[in-house]
């Protein structure tokens, strides 16, 4: 069963390199961004149950993060990599720690962190440290030495080298000790907690991995179009599509988010040779959410298992 | 400045009692389904285009819409409940927010497609009208929201208190299985609770297009107030809705003043937070 996995897998991962098409290469490398940032969200959200509404927070953190260590101290912009894992995971952790140990869960952990999102989308429209509502340029400068890529097809490669992070990450969960207490506590908090897992820091851990993952997309964001503000950065959309690229493809699986990325990103291409208004597809992807939601509990990837069971 | 100070502090209560009117609904989901109703800034949205259009296509005043909104809009909630939401959520707490999200995400945009981003307001000769009260100036078509909201406010009160459909609401609401046993029927109950908070939403829309713009984003930016005054008064309580409402217009208006127009919405999601993570329970709420 491996064996044509990885086939497709390789197949999927370096077709692109062999496109000269610019629209089938901007095409992938939006699918894997997709597939990253759901990825990211799966960690905490399907492994650790911990339903985010606001995951743009640690996207917007790893873009401005990028934005400012650039145009405010005049560092290296592969530095932004490292230095965004720090940030998103700081951000994470603190959210994370005020959260749990409030006792949230459930709905009102998706609403705290949608609250949080948007006191940090006022606040980067509001201080002068983030220019406010001008956004920040970041100056152009072509080169894969200054991070900074003509060809999509070297985007293409660095989202991809992040998907298989995130998803490495997702792997080891699935096996792992810790990916063992997180997934007791998904299940039954009280049961788990009772069994001497630690409830606070085991859900707090969860959620620093993954906001440190997904600050990484911020960065490849701030790289590629060169230009971060509060909307892009902590605008809700972003957390939605996060959510739903997981929760369609299979949340708490390893390949869901993959499968999720790839089907959204088809209903998106072909939905816009129909109707192309901004609003049309994303309507289809509520649709698709509400139909998962209702028929396929374990998203998309559950009809795989199945068949196979 | 005493008077900058009051005509904010005005202000804030009469928009506040619009708000109370919002979080009226969404307590009420929330008392009687126990679900995160996340939809309910969308929906709130949908009954803003809906006064918009009889504004515009028909002419209709929006006060005088109020009724066949507040209806259209009941209707609406009933039948999302009836065959969407109870239908894909099967009764699981993370399942029924995801359905309440997908909802908005529809509703959103649906009208993204069909109308466009741009924000819409409509044209009429109350909307700049004002009364003067002393040194103060109070916009008409807020006071008139503020006096329907608590006028429908305290309607909603007396027909849950006085009636026997609003006995039955609250019986299901306590006790869903001891209800059943006395000849109700929950899930008509959990239809018909939602369909009347998503009616208080046809009315507050109706109230506030007067002063208020609407696009199709417009439902983001209520469905977080709504929370916040629900999750402030206490989830599921009547008062709490009411106070909450005053409270957040009251917030919103000072942090305004305060902050200016780019920092001041922080405020309210500072209560928020605050709230969620200091005292759960709220104002007026009883311990989980």
């Amino acid at each position: 069963m491996k064996a044509p996995l990885i086939v497709v897998g390789l197949v999927l991962a370096l077709g692109p390199f062999a496109l000269t098409s610019q629209s089938l290469v901007n095409f992938a490398m939006l699918t894997v961004v997709s597939a990253f940032l759901g990825q990211c969200w799966n960690i905490a959200g399907g492994f650790g149950g911990l339903t985010s509404f606001g995951h743009t927070i640690f996207f917007g953190t790893g873009a401005y993060t990028a934005a400012i260590l650039q145009t405010r101290w005049g560092l290296n912009p592969w530095l932004a990599l490292p230095a965004a894992l720090v940030t998103g995971s700081l951000v994470g952790a603190a959210i994370g720690a005020a959260a749990f140990r409030a006792g949230l869960r459930g709905s009102y952990f998706a609403l705290v962190t949608l609250a949080f999102a948007e006191v940090f989308r006022v606040l980067s429209n509001s201080l002068d440290f983030t220019r406010g509502g001008l956004g920040i340029n970041i100056p152009l400068g072509m080169g894969a030495g200054n991070f900074q890529f003509a060809d999509r097809r070297s985007t293409y490669a660095v989202a991809l080298a992040f998907l298989v992070l995130a998803t490495a990450a997702a792997a080891w969960l699935k096996r792992a000790r810790f990916g063992a207490r997180l997934a007791a506590l998904r299940e039954n908090e009280d049961a788990a907690a009772a069994l001497g897992v630690n409830l606070v820091r085991t859900k707090t851990i969860a959620l620093a991995l993954s906001g440190g993952l997904t600050a990484l997309g911020g960065v490849l964001y701030a790289q590629t179009y060169l230009y971060v503000d509060p909307a892009i950065s902590f605008g809700v959309e972003r957390s939605v599509e996060m959510l739903l690229v997981a929760m369609i493809g299979g949340a708490g699986t390893v390949w869901g988010p993959i499968l999720g990325a790839i089907v959204l990103h088809i209903i998106a291409d072909v939905s816009r040779s129909w109707i192309d208004t901004p609003g049309f597809a994303p309507m289809l992807y509520g649709v698709v959410l509400l139909v998962i939601i209702g028929l396929l509990p374990r998203g998309i990837i559950g009809i795989w298992e199945r068949w196979r069971a | 400045m005493a008077e900058i100070y009051a005509a904010a502090l005005i202000n804030g209560l009469l928009i506040g009692g619009v708000y109370a009117l919002v979080a009226l609904g969404l307590t009420l989901i929330y008392g009687v389904l126990h679900i995160v109703n996340f939809a309910h800034g969308s929906l709130l949205m949908v009954a803003m285009f809906a006064a918009w259009l009889m504004a515009e296509k028909a002419g209709v005043h929006p006060y005088a819409a109020l009724p066949v909104v507040a209806l259209a809009m009941f209707a609406l909630g009933w039948l999302l409940y009836r065959y969407v939401i109870g239908r894909v959520s099967r009764g699981e707490d993370r399942a029924i927010l995801l359905a309440t999200l997908g909802v908005a995400v529809v509703l959103d945009n649906v009208f993204l497609t069909l109308f466009g981003g741009d924000t819409r307001q409509i044209e009429s000769d109350l909307t700049f009208a004002v009364i003067e009260a002393g040194p103060l100036l109070l916009s008409v078509p807020k006071v008139i929201a503020f006096a329907v909201s608590l006028l429908l406010a305290g309607a909603l009160w007396a027909f849950m208190a006085l009636t026997d459909t609003g006995r039955a609401i609250r019986a299901v609401a306590k006790e869903p299985e001891g209800a059943r046993l006395m000849g109700i029927r929950p899930e008509r109950i959990f239809a018909l609770a939602y369909g009347i908070g998503i009616g208080c939403l046809g009315a507050a829309g109706c109230l506030l297009l007067p002063s208020f713009f609407v696009s199709p984003h417009v439902g983001n930016v209520f469905v977080l107030v709504a929370f916040t005054i629900v999750v402030l008064g206490g989830m599921g309580s009547f008062p709490g809705a009411v106070v909450g409402g005053l409270l957040i217009g009251v917030t919103e208006s000072l942090g305004g003043l305060w902050l200016g127009e780019s920092l001041g919405p922080i405020g309210i999601s500072l209560v928020f937070i605050a709230v969620l993570l200091f005292r759960p329970t709220g104002l007026f709420g009883a311990a989980r």
